[in-house]
């Protein structure tokens, strides 16, 4: 299989790491190659993070490059924007409605653009927009956000869902399984 | 079994194969979980050192008493670990000793971009870079017996991409390596000028050697598919080559950067037409090659500037143009990191912005004191400077202005080296203040214990360094403990510390939010006596922003720390229970 490429990306402190752990662990439970390159120190702190999913026969990069991307997972509605240019030309992207301010926003240095999701679609991405955050409250915990978006993503790739679910259920410490097991049926059967 | 594993943790799987003993390192990204991997192995004995020097030292010391041993660091702990280092290239080992160094291209978390491979020639050590995790466990592995083998310590240089991406790794139980006897032998480890002298012919013997080694040893690789492009590269950018040429291109892969091959390169260039290095940071590869008098293509096609990319190689060697990609004309705000909601920094550095002091500023998270809207840091060079650096400034400008500068310093940097500086400043006659922003952890790097926080890197209990006795011993007499969130008073004592003709500390005292034992609870509203002065928002706490004009704060970021009501001039911030 030709090499597929997935960036998730989001705000320190969203669960980015976690749902790049997950995608990377279910894919190699179909055989495939696989290559997670994650962001760790300064930029973890309430910065823009950035992971790169890699998967196919062969993986040589870790990193995604500018139009390399075929699915963006956004946690984030400014962070979906921020990656827009590195999705290949009508790529999907994943995009939570959540708007987090940045500081040059909250010093007023800056205003938080309008109409993120409009300007996605009219850049001639394939865009599924959705309120996680209100899906994991559905769920049962605010903070299952990242498998309530993992179940989106999961169901736009070959991965069967019983790997998601075994993968889910092997990476989840037990007494937050069923809360995540329930928050990726929301976003999966969306 | 095959795992997906980090570059670090696959490191840290490597030296188990091969049997380490003993892991002494100072936490540093991108190159920490390397050691904190360690610890899953029990019979590893690992621990967190004050700083790289020390844990080198403590490497050395099991090397030479016969325990293979590791030091791990980032680029710039390598700096710090590089008296021991040099010295070590001479004495060599006794069982395997291999030093890893990550370096940070891109500079994700760091203060420079500097090449470690220049270390490898400097201290004449020689050093393997693999390019992925599977290299990494591997290399490491080989690493050691190398070290036996040519009586010399060994380097892994890694960088970002490789540390912190994750990739398949086979892995294997750890081989029997029992502890090597030792043996007192003052020509080799004693290294005063007559012994230096003579263990210095057996340096440059043992180079000789290992350059006829980098000849044939399979950690150089070539793979050839075209004899027009051929690329010579290495680390991470091997991989982004061959995901932009593929077979367009023939490549020598440099598994072992110093000492480089000669034979080997010249062979790989006489059956090319074009040849490329393509190497990240320093042209090292590449002035090597020019030295052999070969014509290559390096530095002129590429930069000596941050990371690489399959684009940008694409684009240098084959001509082809960034592919076209979504875009959308919005003017994008960018996201500077920012101290957590709840941060203790938050309150010191309120209080100093507030004062308009002049502050030497060190290397943590709170090295973002310097962004807006705090602004509050006037200086950042490297671990410890803080201190030193301030009482340079005083000596410089004179008393009144050192009434009006402060260092600031976390409590792991200070014992990393600021505690030497403080000497300084008392030994010479200084009066400057100097804040310990005691958070009870080592923060930037993800939450490592050290000698101030009363706990092993297992975890276990043990001696906790008192930080007001320490600086007491030292010969300050003036050391104070303050709560950075009772801005109030913590303002106070900053103001009268500042005053004295004598050194000061002030210890910072309050835990890191993001840590377990701290239960913030609730969150904390704006009521109607809010009278819109705005004076919360300079806090620059991600949780409040203004929302229709007034100050808001966002429930879901804020957990309950209070500071910003103990900010609020009229009590119109309270807190609420969930």
């Amino acid at each position: 299989m030709e090499t597929k490429s997935i960036m998730i990306v989001g705000v320190g402190g969203q669960g980015t790491l976690l749902a790049s752990r997950i995608l990377g662990n279910a894919v190699i439970s179909e055989g495939y190659d696989v290559k997670v390159s994650e962001v760790h120190g300064m930029s973890q702190r309430g910065g823009n993070v950035v992971t790169y999913v890699r998967y196919g026969d062969k993986v040589y990069s870790p990193i995604i490059d500018k139009g390399g991307a075929d699915m963006i997972l956004a946690f984030e509605e400014l962070e979906a924007l921020r990656a827009l240019p590195y999705l290949k030309k009508g790529g999907k992207i994943i995009v939570n409605t959540q708007q987090i301010d940045p500081m040059p926003v909250i010093t007023g240095a800056v205003k938080y653009p309008e109409n993120i999701i409009e300007a996605l679609k009219a850049s001639g991405a394939d865009v599924t927009a959705a309120d996680a955050l209100e899906l994991a409250l559905k769920a049962g915990n605010i903070k299952a956000v990242n498998v309530v978006l993992i179940g989106i993503m999961a169901k736009n790739t070959s991965v069967p869902k019983k790997v998601w679910v075994d993968t889910i259920k092997k990476t989840v410490p037990e007494k937050f399984l069923d809360v995540n097991l329930a928050a990726f049926e929301l976003g999966y059967n969306l | 079994m095959k795992k997906l594993l980090l570059g670090n943790a696959a490191v840290a799987a490597g030296a188990h194969e091969a049997g380490v003993r003993v892991v002494s390192s100072y936490p540093g990204t991108p190159s920490t979980e390397i050691t904190e991997s360690t610890v899953q192995y029990e019979d590893i004995y690992c621990e967190w050192a004050p700083n790289e020097k020390v844990a080198a030292e403590v490497a050395i010391g099991a090397a030479i008493g016969g325990a293979r041993a590791m030091s791990c660091c980032k680029h710039v702990g390598l700096n710090v670990m590089a008296d021991p280092i040099f010295t070590a290239s001479y004495t060599g080992v006794n069982a395997g000793l291999v030093i890893c160094v990550a370096d940070d291209p891109g500079m994700h978390s760091s203060q420079n971009e500097q090449d470690s491979r220049h270390y490898a020639k400097a201290s004449k050590i020689m050093m393997l870079e693999p390019s992925d995790s599977s290299e990494c466990k591997e290399f490491t592995k080989q690493a050691f017996s190398l070290s036996e083998k040519f009586d010399t310590p060994v380097f892994i240089r890694l960088t970002t991409r490789v540390s912190h991406s994750q990739s398949l790794v086979d892995i294997f139980s750890p081989d029997h390596i029992t502890l090597k006897p030792y043996e007192k032998n003052a020509a080799k480890y004693v290294m005063m000028p007559a012994n230096a002298i003579k263990r210095h012919v057996d340096v440059e013997e043992r180079m000789e050697k290992i350059r006829e080694f980098a000849e044939k040893t399979d950690l150089n690789r070539v793979e050839m598919h075209s004899d027009e492009i051929g690329v010579i590269t290495s680390g991470a950018a091997f991989m982004y080559a061959k995901e932009a040429l593929g077979d367009n291109a023939s490549y020598l892969k440099i598994g072992m950067p110093y000492p480089l091959p000669e034979r080997l390169i010249l062979n790989f260039a006489a059956r090319v037409k074009k040849l490329y290095v393509i190497e990240e940071l320093d042209p090292i590869i590449e002035e090597h090659c020019k030295s052999l008098g070969l014509e290559v293509i390096g530095k002129e096609a590429f930069t000596l500037l941050g990371e690489y990319s399959v684009n940008m190689i694409k684009k240098a060697v084959l001509g082809v143009d960034e592919p076209e990609t979504a875009k959308s004309d919005i003017n994008i705000p960018v996201r500077p990191p920012v101290m957590c909601a709840g941060c203790p920094h938050r309150g010191t550095f309120y209080v100093l912005k507030k004062l308009g002091l002049t502050v030497s500023g060190d290397i943590g998270c709170y090295t973002l004191g310097a962004a807006a809207p705090l602004s509050t840091i006037d200086t950042c060079i490297c671990m410890g400077a803080s201190v030193s650096a301030a009482h340079g400034m005083a000596k410089a400008r004179g008393k009144e202005f050192n009434k009006k500068l402060v260092s600031v310093i976390g409590d792991s940097t200070f014992i990393h080296s600021g505690i030497t500086g403080l000497i300084d400043i008392v030994y010479n006659k200084g009066a400057n203040t100097v804040i310990i922003l005691d958070n009870s952890i080592t923060g930037m790097t993800g939450h490592q214990d050290n000698p101030t926080t009363g706990k092993t890197i297992r975890g276990e209990a043990t001696k906790q360094v008192d930080l007001m006795l320490l600086c007491k011993a030292v010969g300050v007499d003036s050391v104070r403990i303050a709560d950075p969130f009772d801005v109030k008073s913590f303002e106070k004592t900053v103001k009268e510390e500042i005053e004295k003709d004598e050194p000061s500390v002030i210890i910072a005292q309050r835990p890191c939010a993001l840590l377990k034992k701290v239960k913030y609870t609730g969150h904390c509203v704006i009521t109607d006596k809010c009278r819109n002065c705005k004076q919360c928002l300079k806090a620059g706490c991600p949780a409040i922003f203004v929302k229709d004009g007034k100050p808001f704060i966002e429930p879901t970021q804020c957990n309950g720390c209070t500071l910003c009501t103990n900010i609020c001039p009229f009590g119109a911030i309270v807190k609420e229970d969930r």
